[in-house]
C-alpha cells in the first residue's frame, strides 16, 4: 500500500498544560511500514504524544506535519482510546458509525460493520446495546470501529490495559493481521512483553522526551540508555 | 378526608360516564399543553444542545439566565403575555387575548427554559463522553449535534416530559391570558380553581384526580412508545 | 349549474355557521357568575340571537379595565360610581341598569357579635367591630368589596386590626376562608346560596335597602376600539331588557329563593 499521508514529521513538538511541560520538545519522522511501539514509564508522555500526532491536543510549540490535504489526513487515520468510547447504540451501530458519518447508506454500513466485527473476532449479539460488552469485547468493538474506514495509520493508546491474557492475545492477532495488510500502526504499551512481541520499531519516552529510538530487535538486545535498560528489566527508577 | 373519598368517587363517575363537560376541558388541556410542549421542544432541545457543545463568550451568562428563567413565576409570565396581547398592547391587533393560542404562548414561555436547561445538562454529559471520539472521527458540527440529540433522545424525552408536567398543571398564567371562559378557554386547572372558589371541593378534587391520571397516562404512553426502561441503561 | 348550486349551498351553510358562531366577550363579576344565572341565560341568548356570549369572570375593577383596553365587547358589573366614571371617560357608550340582587351579612351560627338583632347594615357592622369578631373582607377592589367599604363608612368605622382580614380574592375563596376561620363576611346572596362549603356559617343579616346591588350593562365604545362587536353588543342589550329575559331572571331560584329582581326600563 502506497501511503498518501505519510511520512508524518514532528518538529520540536512541545505540549504545556497549566504552565507545566508535559511533552517535548520531540522531533521524529514516521514512515515505512510495521508497528511502532511507544514505551516509557507512567507519565512519560506516551498518551500525549499519540494524541498530538492525531491532532487531538493543542501543540504549544513546534509542529506535526502529515502529507496531503487536511481532509485526507483526517480520513485516513484512526485512533483507539485506552477506555473505549461507548455510544448509546447497538454494538453494530457503534461499529458502523464512522461509515454513517461518511454518508454510507445505513444498510450497507451495517453489513460492513458485521464483517468488521467478525474480523476482530467479536463474537457477541451485535444488536445488543454496546453497554453490555465486557472489557475485552469493548476493546475489540473499538478496534473494529477504527478499522472500518480502512485507515492507513492506526494509533492505539494502551489497547490492552486491564485485559486478560486471552483478550490480549486476540487483540495482538488482529493488530498483526492489520500490519500485514499494510496498515501503519503506532501504539503505546506499558507491557514490556507485548512490546517485545509486536514492535518493529521502538520510541522510548522518558519525562516527556524521546530519549531512545531504534528497531525492536536492537532495542531489546541492548538498550543504549540506562532508563530504557531499567524499564525493560522492570527496575524501579529513581 | 371525606372530601377526598368523595372526589375519587366523583372522578370515577365522571370518567365512566364520559361526561361531555369533562371530556371537553380535558381535551382542551391536552391540546394546549401538547402543542406548547412540541413548540417548546423544537426551540429548547437544540438550544440546550447548542449551548452544550459550543464555547462562546457569554456561555456562562446564557446558562445562568436559562436557570433563572426556569424559576419564572407563571403569574408574571401570564401578566406580561396579557399586557402584550391586550387590545391596547403591541400585539393587540391579532386579537389573541382570551384564546387557546394565548395560553399556548404563555406555556411555551414558561417551559422552554426548563426543556433547554435539562437538555443542556444531558447533552453536556453525553458530549463529555463522546468528545474525543467525535473529534477523532472528524464529525462535522451538524453531525455532532445530530448524533448527540439522537443518542441523548431518552434524556431529551425526559426534558420534554418535565416541560409537559409543568405546563399541564399550570394555572396562574393561563387563568390570566385565557380568562377561563366556558367552552372556549376553560381547561382542567382553571376549572379546578373555579370549583374550589365555589366551595365545591368534591368536584374540584375529582378534576384534580383526572388531571393527575392524565399526566401519568401521557408519561406512560410516551415511555411505552419509545421503549425506555426496557433492560439496559438507555 | 350543479357546481353553482353546490357553491350556493356551501356558502349558505358557511354563513349560517358563521352567524351562529358569532362570539361576544363580556366581562362579568364573580358574584354574577357564581349565582348560576348565566347558565340559564346564555343558552337562551344563543338560541334567540345567535350570539355565543363568552364570559370573563373577574372582579369589577378588572372588568372595567378589560373594557377600557378593548379586550371585551361589553361589561356587566355592579358598582354605580365606577360605572358612571367609566361612561364619563368615554369607554362605554352608555350604562343600562338591568337587575339587582342584594348583599347579606354571613357569620358564625352562634353570632358572638349579635349582628342578627341589628336594625340596619351599618349597625350590624358596628356590632361586629365592637366585638372585635373576625371579619373576612374581599379586599380586591371588586363591586362587593366597594359595597362593603361603603357600609363601613356609613357606620363611621375605619376597619382595621387583627380581626379584619382582607384576603384579596374572589367571593368563593373569601367564603372558603370565612368558613375555615368561623368569621363574619359580607357576601352577595347568590354566591352564598350556591356555596357548598358553608361549614358553621349562617345568614345573619339581610333586607336593608342599603344592601341592594344594582347590575348594569355597559357596551364598550366602538369609537375607541374599532374591533368591538357593537352590533352584537346592541343585540345582547336588547335581549337582556326583553320580557323574555325578565321572565327568566325573576324566575331564577335557588333553594326556593328568588335571587334577582329585574328593573330595566325601556329607553
Amino acid at each position: 500500500m502506497v501511503s498518501a499521508i505519510l511520512p508524518l514529521v514532528l518538529e520540536d513538538v512541545e505540549l504545556r498544560r497549566q504552565g507545566k511541560r508535559i511533552l517535548g520538545p520531540v522531533s521524529l519522522t514516521l514512515e515505512g511500514e510495521g508497528i511502532t511501539v511507544v514505551m516509557g514509564p507512567n507519565g512519560a508522555g506516551k498518551t500525549s504524544l499519540l494524541r498530538a500526532m492525531h491532532g487531538l491536543e493543542r501543540i504549544n510549540r513546534g509542529r506535526a506535519v502529515w502529507q496531503g490535504g487536511a481532509e485526507e489526513v483526517r480520513a485516513r487515520q484512526a485512533f483507539v482510546f485506552q477506555t473505549p468510547v461507548l455510544m448509546r447504540r447497538s454494538v453494530l451501530d457503534c461499529i458502523a458509525y464512522p461509515l454513517i458519518l461518511d454518508g454510507v447508506e445505513r444498510k450497507m454500513a451495517r453489513a460492513r460493520a458485521e464483517t468488521a466485527a467478525s474480523q476482530v473476532g467479536l463474537d457477541v449479539t451485535l444488536t445488543a446495546p454496546a453497554s453490555v460488552l465486557s472489557g475485552g469485547e469493548r476493546q475489540k468493538m473499538a478496534l473494529a470501529r477504527a478499522l472500518i474506514r480502512a485507515p492507513e495509520v492506526l494509533l492505539l493508546d494502551e489497547p490492552c490495559a486491564n485485559l486478560d491474557l486471552h483478550s490480549t492475545a486476540e487483540i495482538e492477532r488482529v493488530l498483526i493481521a492489520a500490519r500485514d495488510r499494510g496498515t501503519r500502526i503506532v501504539m503505546s504499551t506499558h507491557n514490556v512483553g507485548q512490546a517485545r512481541r509486536l514492535a518493529d520499531d521502538i520510541l522510548f519516552l522518558f519525562d516527556g522526551r524521546l530519549i531512545e529510538t531504534g528497531s525492536g530487535d536492537a532495542f531489546f538486545a541492548g538498550p543504549e540508555t540506562p532508563e530504557a535498560m531499567a524499564h525493560i528489566n522492570g527496575d524501579l527508577l529513581p | 378526608m371525606n372530601d377526598i373519598v368523595e372526589g375519587l368517587w366523583q372522578a370515577a363517575r365522571l370518567v365512566i360516564t364520559l361526561d361531555p363537560g369533562l371530556a371537553e376541558i380535558t381535551l382542551r388541556s391536552l391540546q394546549v399543553t401538547l402543542t406548547a410542549t412540541v413548540i417548546a421542544s423544537v426551540l429548547g432541545l437544540p438550544m440546550g444542545a447548542w449551548i452544550a457543545v459550543n464555547r462562546f463568550r457569554l456561555r456562562r451568562f446564557a446558562i445562568a439566565i436559562l436557570n433563572a428563567l426556569m424559576g419564572l413565576p407563571p403569574v408574571v409570565v401570564g401578566l406580561i403575555v396579557y399586557v402584550l396581547l391586550s387590545r391596547s398592547g403591541p400585539f393587540g391587533v391579532f386579537g389573541l387575548l382570551f384564546t387557546p393560542t394565548a395560553m399556548i404562548i404563555a406555556q411555551v414561555i414558561i417551559i422552554t427554559p426548563i426543556i433547554a436547561s435539562i437538555s443542556h445538562q444531558a447533552i453536556r454529559e453525553l458530549w463529555a463522553d463522546y468528545h474525543d471520539l467525535l473529534i477523532s472521527l472528524h464529525a462535522t458540527r451538524a453531525q455532532r449535534i445530530k448524533t448527540l440529540l439522537w443518542d441523548g433522545r431518552r434524556a431529551l424525552m425526559t426534558a420534554a416530559l418535565a416541560g409537559f408536567g409543568r405546563a399541564i398543571g399550570e394555572v396562574g398564567a393561563i387563568m390570566i391570558v385565557g380568562g377561563n371562559i366556558d367552552h372556549a378557554t376553560r381547561v382542567l386547572t382553571t376549572a379546578i380553581a373555579l370549583e374550589t372558589g365555589k366551595g365545591d371541593f368534591g368536584l374540584a378534587l375529582a378534576l384534580g384526580f383526572v388531571l393527575i391520571a392524565l399526566a401519568i397516562a401521557v408519561n406512560l404512553a410516551l415511555h411505552m412508545l419509545s421503549g425506555t426502561e426496557r433492560g439496559s441503561r438507555w | 349549474m350543479m357546481f353553482k348550486t353546490a357553491f350556493a349551498a356551501l356558502s349558505a351553510l358557511w354563513l349560517a355557521t358563521a352567524a351562529g358562531a358569532e362570539e361576544l366577550k363580556m366581562a362579568v363579576t364573580t358574584s354574577f357568575a357564581n349565582s348560576g344565572l348565566a347558565e340559564v341565560l346564555l343558552p337562551e341568548i344563543q338560541k334567540d340571537t345567535g350570539i355565543e356570549v363568552q364570559l370573563l369572570v373577574v372582579g369589577t375593577g378588572q372588568a372595567l379595565k378589560l373594557g377600557e383596553a378593548g379586550d371585551v365587547d361589553a361589561v356587566l358589573v355592579h358598582a354605580k360610581a365606577a360605572e358612571e366614571a367609566f361612561v364619563e371617560a368615554g369607554h362605554a357608550t352608555h350604562r343600562r341598569e338591568i337587575m339587582y340582587n342584594d348583599f347579606i351579612v354571613v357569620g358564625p351560627a352562634g353570632d358572638p357579635a349579635g349582628a342578627k338583632a341589628a336594625g340596619s347594615a351599618s349597625e350590624a357592622f358596628a356590632l361586629i367591630e365592637e366585638a372585635q369578631a373576625p371579619f373576612v373582607s374581599r379586599g380586591d377592589d371588586s363591586g362587593t368589596h366597594k359595597a362593603e367599604l361603603k357600609i363601613w363608612a356609613s357606620a363611621g368605622i375605619e376597619p382595621a386590626g387583627d380581626w379584619y382580614k382582607a384576603v384579596g380574592q374572589g367571593m368563593g375563596a373569601a367564603l372558603n376562608t370565612a368558613a375555615g376561620m368561623d368569621a363574619y363576611i359580607f357576601a352577595d346572596r347568590a354566591s352564598w346560596l350556591n356555596f357548598d362549603n358553608k361549614a358553621g356559617l349562617d345568614l345573619l343579616f339581610e333586607g336593608d335597602p342599603a344592601l341592594f346591588n344594582q347590575y348594569a350593562y355597559l357596551p364598550v365604545n366602538p369609537e375607541k376600539h374599532a374591533h368591538v362587536k357593537a352590533d352584537a353588543a346592541k343585540a345582547l342589550e336588547d335581549w337582556l331588557v326583553s320580557d323574555k329575559a325578565k321572565g327568566l331572571i325573576e324566575g331564577y331560584q335557588i333553594g326556593g329563593q328568588q335571587l334577582f329582581h329585574f328593573n330595566a326600563e325601556a329607553m
